[in-house]
């Protein structure tokens, strides 16, 4: 339980961190920020604006009244962390008695328990591994291709106003495709193996994403463009120092975006193509009626999912300082 | 006579959309001498910034010349300063790394230029804030960091796109006054462009008064005070700035009746 209220601790930290970059000067009743950067970056705002320094002392001989206010928001807190977990718990408890009393068919249904000694059981043949392993690889590999060439061609797109407009259109068409649709397609084309896979992986995401990192790009204010040439920038300069950089959050968040898209394409090809990753464990599980196998990877797919998530977050927790 | 360091001959200036063809500025022809200010001032939209663009080489003339420092624009030997209307510091780079971005740009990092910068920065009290980020810090701080940042590349010619109008009132003076002291130091040739009168009286030597458009010059009025030591600030109570100010009205609104 100790555990738990630090972590919800921490979550009032950070939304207030949020608030505060953009109202340093307004000193509301919050919690204290202990961060010492944080502190710093404060200390300078206030300096720079005198009138609003007068109610700044509040902050470090706290009232009873804050007091009351802190506690009150991390109670509530704790109190949404508690019924998040009593729901999950509650969830697994009522499933494996169900299962128990025979009242669902744990052949069709499974239990919690048996589930975990599947998990076990493949935990220690290895097969577990291998499987989220295959299915990690490639999410990323796609991934990483879909960073890449949509920076690129986004890129390519923001220097050449007549190319983006030509191939606008077709971008779009493709972007709104249900992809699965092009998944059998490229089984054909490209046999069943892991290449086809990644790029299944890929399909889904890229066109979106080349969409929105160009949007962004183009939406760039003008005149800090302009600020680069009066001092006699180049285009390429322009990029660089002002394009690419005031982008950063916007790349992230759409990152975000298809690193979940990405693990999609994965299952998807996985489920047409593969002889091996979790897509193909819940396929070929579900097919010989191993419901273990099929429950199993469906959890760990959301807990790779949860995972990649919270990585790229931490990632832009970290930028968002800079930006 | 010592050449002006930037003349305008006959410039005009068109430029063109899908449904028109627009004159923005109609031959307009007039002399920044060394060490000069003159403001711009007239109604929005008569072609005020696309004039000093065409100055900064942003845009060029449909006809017309522009000299600088006696030679044509594209091989000028002097170094041109632009102040845009808001600061555009960038967010992600500390105060001190946005000052150096010219000189990154044009590859000059080196002592001397680095020099410049720390000691602008010493005077013009920004010294502990060169490793803030720019929104630590308050309006006008910010727009003479974007002054600095300009002077950074010691510019001959400055010019100032209403640098004023984002900030408020009590602020807007007292940034006018440290600018325009600044620049009277340094004895920069300065073109500011305004639509607030007073402010143009109270910086320039001189106040050329454009027409709406196309932008013709509608008149051309020196600026005289007698009052000594004269700053932005003081020459708002010089006894002939009402006269000025009311002389340039109607001149302005002249224009608005036709």
């Amino acid at each position: 339980m100790r555990i738990k209220t630090k972590k919800s601790n921490n979550i009032i930290h950070n939304t207030h961190r949020r608030d505060r970059q953009h109202q340093h000067n307004v000193i509301h009743h919050s919690i204290p920020i202990k961060t010492s950067k944080h502190n710093k970056s404060c200390t300078i705002a206030k300096q720079s604006d005198s009138p609003r320094k007068t109610d700044d002392n509040k902050k470090n001989s706290l009232s009873p009244a804050q007091l009351t206010y802190v506690r009150n928001i991390r109670k509530k807190q704790f109190m949404i962390r508690l019924y998040q977990l009593l729901l999950f718990v509650g969830f697994i408890i009522l499933w494996e008695y169900t299962a128990r009393k025979g009242i669902i068919n744990d052949f069709i249904f499974c239990s919690p328990s048996k589930l975990f000694a599947t998990f076990i059981t493949m935990l220690k043949d290895g097969s577990l591994m291998h499987h989220i392993g295959i299915t990690l690889y490639e999410t990323l590999a796609g991934f990483a291709i879909v960073i890449i060439g949509s920076l690129i061609v986004a890129t390519l797109f923001w220097w050449n106003e007549t190319l983006s407009k030509v191939l606008e259109p077709y971008l779009v068409i493709l972007n709104s495709l249900p992809k699965s649709a092009l998944a059998p397609v490229l089984i054909v084309w490209l046999g069943s193996n892991k290449t086809t896979i990644i790029v299944c992986a890929c399909s889904v995401a890229i066109f979106g994403s080349i969409l929105n990192i160009y949007t962004g790009f183009v939406n760039v204010e003008g005149d800090k463009i302009k600020l680069i040439k009066t001092l006699k920038g180049s285009r390429f300069q322009a990029l660089r120092l002002v394009v690419l950089p005031s982008n950063v959050p916007n790349i992230i968040s759409i990152m975000k975006v298809n690193i979940g898209l990405c693990l999609v394409g994965v299952v998807i090809g996985e489920f047409l193509a593969a002889r091996e990753g979790l897509g193909y464990l819940i396929i070929y599980g579900s097919q010989t009626f191993k419901m273990g196998n099929v429950l199993l990877s469906i959890l760990i797919l959301c807990a790779i999912a949860m995972l990649l998530y919270l990585i790229l977050q931490k990632v832009e927790k970290k930028l968002s300082g800079y930006f | 006579m010592e050449t002006p360091v930037l003349e305008f001959s006959r410039v005009n200036y068109i430029y063109h959309t899908i449904s028109c063809e627009t004159v923005a500025l109609q031959n307009i022809s007039f002399k920044l001498d060394k060490s000069e200010f003159i403001s711009f001032v007239g109604p929005s939209g008569c072609g005020k910034t696309t004039l000093l663009n065409l100055v900064a080489g942003l845009i060029p003339v449909t006809s017309g010349v522009i000299k600088i420092g006696g030679r044509p624009l594209e091989d000028s030997p002097l170094n041109i300063g632009y102040m845009l209307q808001k600061d555009h510091l960038l967010e992600w780079r500390s105060i001190y790394k946005n000052l150096t971005l010219g000189l990154e740009i044009q590859h000059k990092m080196d002592e001397e230029h680095l020099h410049i910068i720390d000691e602008l920065l010493k005077t013009y009290g920004l010294w502990e804030f060169r490793n803030a980020l720019p929104r630590q810090l308050s309006g006008g701080m910010r727009q003479r960091a974007a002054l600095i940042r300009t002077l950074a590349l010691s510019p001959d010619i400055l010019l100032l796109d209403e640098p004023f109008s984002a900030l408020d009132y009590q602020t807007r003076l007292n940034v006018a006054d440290d600018i325009g002291s600044i620049i009277k130091e340094k004895g920069i040739s300065t073109a500011l462009v305004t639509h607030d009168l007073a402010e143009a009286i109270s910086m320039a030597d001189r106040v050329i008064v454009l027409s709406k458009r196309p932008g013709t010059i509608k008149a051309e009025i020196p600026i005289k005070l007698s009052i000594e030591n004269r700053t932005p600030k003081t020459s708002r109570n010089a006894p002939e700035f009402n006269t000025y100010y009311n002389q340039i009205w109607e001149a302005v609104q002249d224009e608005n009746k036709d």
